[in-house]
């Protein structure tokens, strides 16, 4: 494992465009819009509280069939795209990185990471498949006629299990943002501390 | 210093993932009947031990959920409730909670089946048979429906006369042996066996009797009129009643 030694740590290393921050905020509104109206439609306290039932199961429809949208008008940035190549791609390094998060070892030394670390890269290409899977059964809950009922009471199962995970899933993603402010910060201004990118992404080549 | 190789190519893992994803959930899909009959029966047996009653808020860990089409519903006593029999009758007529009281009750314990999936097994429903308040209020010739509607302002629902005066169609005023408590439709909700769910109204405030079936809520928005469980909706569950 080699640091970069020339990295000054005063500098702010430009980690995400405009275009990218808007992907992900747009994304993350969509999908807070649909973690929101699914709790209201499906926990019993959160149902008695808000009820208006036929209201709430339109936004949940809208927000869901509107949550690729963001990142499909995204495709428009060579940035964006970029990063999607990043996300793809797994080295030899990331392996590294898995084998240090099943051993629980936070140490930065044994966790080589490129722009993003191999769990990022997990967690991108899951919760795209998995936003792709509840899209799915979600329409074909919502257009019932269209197909046998059959396929829309399966449907309903793989919805409400895969939503419990995804929900999990994106606890986990939002804990680790919360416990790392300088993440968030890039999100956030686009901008990351040369330090920090040191630290987390060594690998990285801004 | 090394040249750390570099960290942006590598195989495509990314997108096997993203794909690997949507198998597994197509795959679920064509499972589903399988695994869901598999976990309810596990998920059950578990509810039927837990203290905490967290297996309640799975998918298919039993129980009843809440279903209001409104944003907020009065709450009605033993004092303030009324419920009124009338269009083509003979004599309509308003009767207090007292007043369905002091008539004969009805008790059945069938399994009560949601139009969405969820089922909640041998359900005592007790009350009084809609029949008998049909026979009292004494229906025209030319009635040959009835339409329901509900004290949360917006929930209507409907039946044929026949339907209407099949022995397993109650007034329920108790549930699970317990008076019917708010959430549950109380103090008083149709309860009618053998159809899905929606079809036994909440919070019940008016019986009409009319000369055609009217859709009710769900059935303007697509849900089938003649909702028998098993035979309805596109579903093939297990009959109720």
């Amino acid at each position: 494992m080699t640091l970069r030694a020339e990295a000054p740590a005063a500098v702010r290393l430009r980690r995400f465009t405009r275009a990218e921050r808007w992907i992900h905020r747009t994304t993350a509104a969509l999908m807070g819009v649909c973690v929101v109206t699914a709790a209201c439609l499906y926990l019993p306290q959160l149902a008695e509280l808000v009820g208006r039932r036929e209201l709430v199961v339109r936004i949940h429809e809208w927000a869901g069939i509107a949550l690729p949208v963001p990142v499909l008008a995204g495709l428009a940035s060579r940035a964006f795209r970029a990063d999607l190549g990043r996300l793809n791609r797994f080295g030899p390094h990331d392996k590294r990185w898995l084998r240090a998060a099943l051993r629980r070892d936070k140490r930065p030394a044994s966790r080589p990471a490129g722009k993003f670390n191999a769990g990022q890269k997990l967690y991108a290409a899951w919760i795209a498949g998995a936003t792709l899977v509840m899209l799915g059964t979600g329409v074909l809950m919502w257009f019932t006629h269209l197909t046998p009922l059959m396929w829309r009471t399966s449907a309903t199962f793989v919805h409400d299990w895969l939503a419990l995970t995804v929900g999990i899933v994106l606890a986990g993603h939002i804990g680790m943002a919360l416990a790392d402010p300088e993440a968030r910060h890039g999100l956030r201004t686009g901008t990351v501390s040369g330090e920090w990118a040191q630290r987390e992404h060594p690998l990285w080549r801004p | 210093m090394n040249t750390p190789q570099p960290a942006e190519e590598g195989r495509p893992i990314g997108r096997r993932v993203l794909l690997g994803t949507l198998g597994l959930g197509a795959l679920g899909v064509v499972t589903a009947p399988t695994l869901q009959r598999g976990l309810e029966a596990f998920l059950g047996s578990a509810a039927d031990k837990d203290p905490t009653g967290l297996t309640g808020l799975l998918p298919n860990g039993g129980g009843f959920r809440y279903y209001s089409v409104t944003s907020s519903v009065p709450h009605r006593t033993a004092a303030t409730y009324r419920l009124t029999v009338d269009g083509l009758v003979d004599r309509p007529r308003t009767y207090t909670l007292a007043d369905l009281r002091a008539l004969p009750q009805t008790r059945l314990v069938k399994d009560v089946q949601c139009v969405t999936g969820w089922r909640v097994p041998g359900t005592p429903f007790e009350g009084v048979r809609l029949s008998r308040l049909l026979d009292a209020a004494g229906v025209r010739a030319n009635g040959r429906a009835v339409r329901f509607t509900c004290f949360d302002g917006a929930y209507s629902e409907s039946l044929t006369l026949g339907q209407a005066r099949r022995p397993d169609v109650l007034v329920a005023l108790r549930m699970q042996d317990r008076d019917l408590g708010h959430s549950h439709g109380g103090p008083a909700r149709l309860y009618v066996a053998p159809m899905y769910f929606y079809k036994s109204a909440k919070w019940l405030s008016g019986i009409t009797v009319t000369d055609e079936v009217e859709p009710g809520y769900w059935e303007d928005r697509g849900y089938d009129v003649d909702a028998w469980v098993g035979r309805s909706n596109g579903r093939d569950d297990d009959p109720t009643s």
